[in-house]
C-alpha cells in the first residue's frame, strides 16, 4: 500500500511539474465558468422547467471542453516514460505492474477530480447571491457529480490505454480523442438514425453519455450506466495492464 | 549472489542470449564485456526482472527473478544504460521518491538520501532540476538512485559511457569504493577500467559466454600472448630471417626508419624469446637501438575472442 501511495503521489505531482497542469486548469475553469454563466443567463431569458444544475451540465458548451480535457490529462502517463526510458527504472524497482497501472490511472483521475473541485463553488455562489437552490434536491448534485466521476474514470482509463500504446504524447492524445469521440458519437446515434428498432436503441442507450447526464442531473440514478461505466473502466484497465506488460517485454 | 542457469532470450526470429550460465559470488566485482549487440544489456535486463527470459532460470540472493521478482528486486540496485531519469524533478525529490518506492523506512529516507548525495558528490546539486545537470552529474544521480536502498548487489550497465576522462575517473573511484561490501556486475567498453576494478571478467559474444575468468588468467592464457618491438641497426633481410627462426616467435614484420629498421615480433603464449634475441644480436653484431616488450592487454584478449569468427 505504501508503495502504491508513493507511486500515486508522484503521478499527481508530475502534473504540476510541467506547465500543462496550469494550462489545462486555466482552460477548464474558463470553459466551465462560461458554461455556468450561459446556463444561468439562458434560464434568465425565458421560463424553463430545467434547474440550474441541468442547465450547467447538459449543454454543448459543457460537453465540448469535457471531451477535450482527457487527451491532455492522460497523454503523458506512459508515452513519456517509454520515450525517456524511465519505464525501466520504474519497473525494475520492487513494484508490481498492477501497482504501476493503477497508480497511473488513479493519478490522472485525481487530477481530473481536482479540475472539477472549483465548479462546486459556482453553485455555492449561486445560492449566496440569488438565495435560491440550484437544484430541486441534493440528489441532482450527487447524481451529476457521480456521473462526472464515472465518465471520468472510463475516459481516463481509455486515455491511459492509448498512452501505453505509443512513445509519443501527441499520438496518445489523438488516439484518446478519437476513442472518446467514437463512444460519444455512438451515443448520439439515437438522435441521428431514422427510427431505429428497439434493440438498437437499447444498445445505443448504453453509450449515450448525454442521456445519462440528462437522467443523473435530475437525480435519477440508473444502475445500468453505473454498471456499464464501472465494468468498462475495469475492462480497459485490464487491457492497459496487458498492453503495458507486452510493450515492456518486447523492448 | 547471482545464479544464471541456461538463460535464453529469443526475440522474433533472433536469439539475443543463447543458453548462458554463470554465477557471481558474494563480494565479487564482475566485469561483463562484449561488443555492442552481444547480449549484455539483454542479460542485465533479464536479471533485473525487466525482461522475462524465453527459457532458463536466474536468481538473485536466492530469489527467482521471475517467480519472486519483487523480492529479488529488493536486493538489487540497477543503473540502466543511458541513465533514464525524470528531468522535471529535483535531485533530492527524485531520490526521496525512489527511496520510498524501494521500501526504505520513512524515518530513514532523509538520512539515506543524505548519505548517497554525499557519496556521489551531489550535495551542492540537491536542489537542481535533473534536466539541468551535466551528463556526469546525471550519471551520478543514477548511481545514487541505484544505491539509495543500500542493496547487496549492483548491476551497472555502461556507467561510464559518454563521460569525459575526469568524470570517468570519478565514477570509477566511486564504484571502487562501493565494491568493498557489495557484489557488482558492471558492463563497460573501457577495458583498462575492468583490469583495475574487476576480480573476474565474463566475455559474451553473439549471445554466448566465451570466457569467464580473472583478468590475470585471461591474459596468461591468451593465445597471441605478446609482442616485441625492436629497433635495430642491421641488414634488414638478414635480420628478418634470423628473428623469424627464433623459438617462440610467431611472425615478424619490419619497416625501414632511416638507417635503422623497426621490427615487430608477435610471440607465442608463455614464451619469452628476449634472451635468445639478445644473444643473436651479439653474435651477429647488430646494434640494438631499442627493445620494448609489450605484454598483452585485456583489449587484445577481447579483440581476439570477439573477432574469432
Amino acid at each position: 500500500m505504501r508503495t502504491f501511495l508513493t507511486l500515486l503521489g508522484r503521478e499527481v505531482k508530475s502534473f504540476f511539474y510541467s506547465p500543462i497542469a496550469y494550462v489545462v486548469l486555466f482552460f477548464f475553469l474558463v470553459a466551465t465558468g462560461f458554461n455556468f454563466y450561459s446556463g444561468v443567463s439562458f434560464l434568465n431569458q425565458s421560463p424553463s422547467e430545467v434547474t440550474v444544475v441541468e442547465a450547467a451540465f447538459n449543454t454543448v458548451l459543457f460537453w465540448f471542453p469535457f471531451v477535450l480535457i482527457f487527451p491532455l490529462i492522460t497523454m503523458r502517463t506512459y508515452a513519456d516514460e517509454f520515450r525517456m526510458g524511465t519505464i525501466e527504472t520504474l519497473s525494475t524497482a520492487p513494484v508490481s505492474d498492477w501497482q504501476i497501472v493503477l497508480s497511473k490511472f488513479f493519478g490522472a483521475l485525481t487530477f481530473y477530480i481536482l479540475l472539477w473541485a472549483p465548479s462546486f463553488l459556482y453553485f455555492v455562489a449561486f445560492k449566496q447571491i440569488t438565495g435560491k437552490e440550484a437544484a430541486l434536491a441534493a440528489g441532482a448534485f450527487g447524481g451529476s457529480y457521480l456521473l462526472l466521476l464515472l465518465l471520468g474514470a472510463f475516459y481516463v482509463a481509455l486515455g491511459c490505454l492509448a498512452s501505453a500504446l505509443t512513445n509519443e504524447q501527441i499520438n496518445a492524445a489523438v488516439m484518446t480523442f478519437v476513442a472518446i469521440f467514437g463512444f460519444f458519437v455512438t451515443g448520439l446515434l439515437g438522435f441521428i438514425l431514422n427510427s431505429p428498432s428497439q434493440a438498437v436503441r437499447d444498445v445505443i442507450a448504453y453509450f449515450s453519455a448525454v442521456e445519462h447526464m440528462a437522467d443523473f442531473s435530475r437525480g435519477i440514478i440508473d444502475s445500468r450506466p453505473l454498471v456499464w461505466y464501472v465494468s468498462m473502466t475495469v475492462f480497459v484497465l485490464f487491457l492497459n495492464h496487458q498492453v503495458f506488460q507486452y510493450r515492456k517485454w518486447k523492448a | 549472489m547471482i545464479q544464471v542457469v541456461n538463460l535464453t532470450k529469443r526475440y522474433h526470429g533472433f536469439t539475443a542470449v543463447r543458453d548462458i550460465s554463470f554465477e557471481v559470488a558474494k563480494g565479487e566485482v564482475v566485469g561483463f564485456l562484449g561488443p555492442n549487440g552481444a547480449g549484455k544489456s539483454t542479460t542485465m535486463r533479464m536479471l533485473t526482472g525487466y525482461l522475462p527470459p524465453t527459457s532458463g532460470h536466474a536468481s538473485i540472493a536466492g530469489f527467482d527473478i521471475f517467480e519472486d521478482s519483487i523480492q529479488a528486486r529488493r536486493h538489487l540496485g540497477y543503473l540502466p544504460e543511458s541513465t533514464p531519469l525524470y528531468h522535471d524533478m529535483r535531485v533530492h525529490e527524485y531520490l526521496r521518491y525512489r527511496a520510498s518506492l524501494k521500501g526504505v523506512e520513512p524515518a530513514k529516507i532523509k538520512e539515506r538520501v543524505g548519505d548517497v548525495l554525499e557519496m556521489c558528490d551531489l550535495k551542492e546539486k540537491e536542489r537542481a532540476l535533473i534536466g539541468t545537470l551535466s551528463k556526469g552529474q546525471k550519471q551520478r544521480v543514477g548511481l545514487a538512485d541505484a544505491l539509495v536502498h543500500d542493496p547487496d548487489l549492483l548491476i551497472l550497465d555502461e556507467p561510464t559511457i559518454g563521460l569525459d576522462p575526469n568524470q570517468i575517473r570519478q565514477v570509477r573511484e566511486l564504484i571502487k569504493n562501493l565494491a568493498n561490501r557489495r557484489t557488482v556486475l558492471i558492463s563497460t567498453h573501457i577495458l583498462s577500467e575492468v583490469e583495475m576494478m574487476c576480480s573476474r571478467v565474463v566475455i559474451i559474444h553473439r549471445g554466448c559466454i566465451r570466457a569467464s575468468d580473472t583478468p590475470e588468467n585471461l591474459l596468461q592464457n591468451h593465445r597471441s600472448a605478446g609482442e616485441i618491438r625492436l629497433e635495430l641497426h642491421a641488414p634488414p633481410s638478414d635480420a628478418h630471417e634470423h628473428l623469424a627462426s627464433l623459438a617462440g616467435v610467431k611472425d615478424v614484420s619490419h619497416k625501414n626508419a632511416g638507417p635503422d629498421s623497426l621490427f615487430q615480433l608477435r610471440t607465442e603464449a608463455e614464451s619469452d624469446p628476449t634472451p635468445e634475441l639478445l644473444r643473436l644480436a651479439q653474435d651477429r653484431h647488430w646494434d640494438i637501438r631499442g627493445l620494448v616488450r609489450k605484454k598483452p592487454t585485456l583489449e587484445d584478449v577481447f579483440v581476439d575472442i570477439t573477432q574469432a569468427d
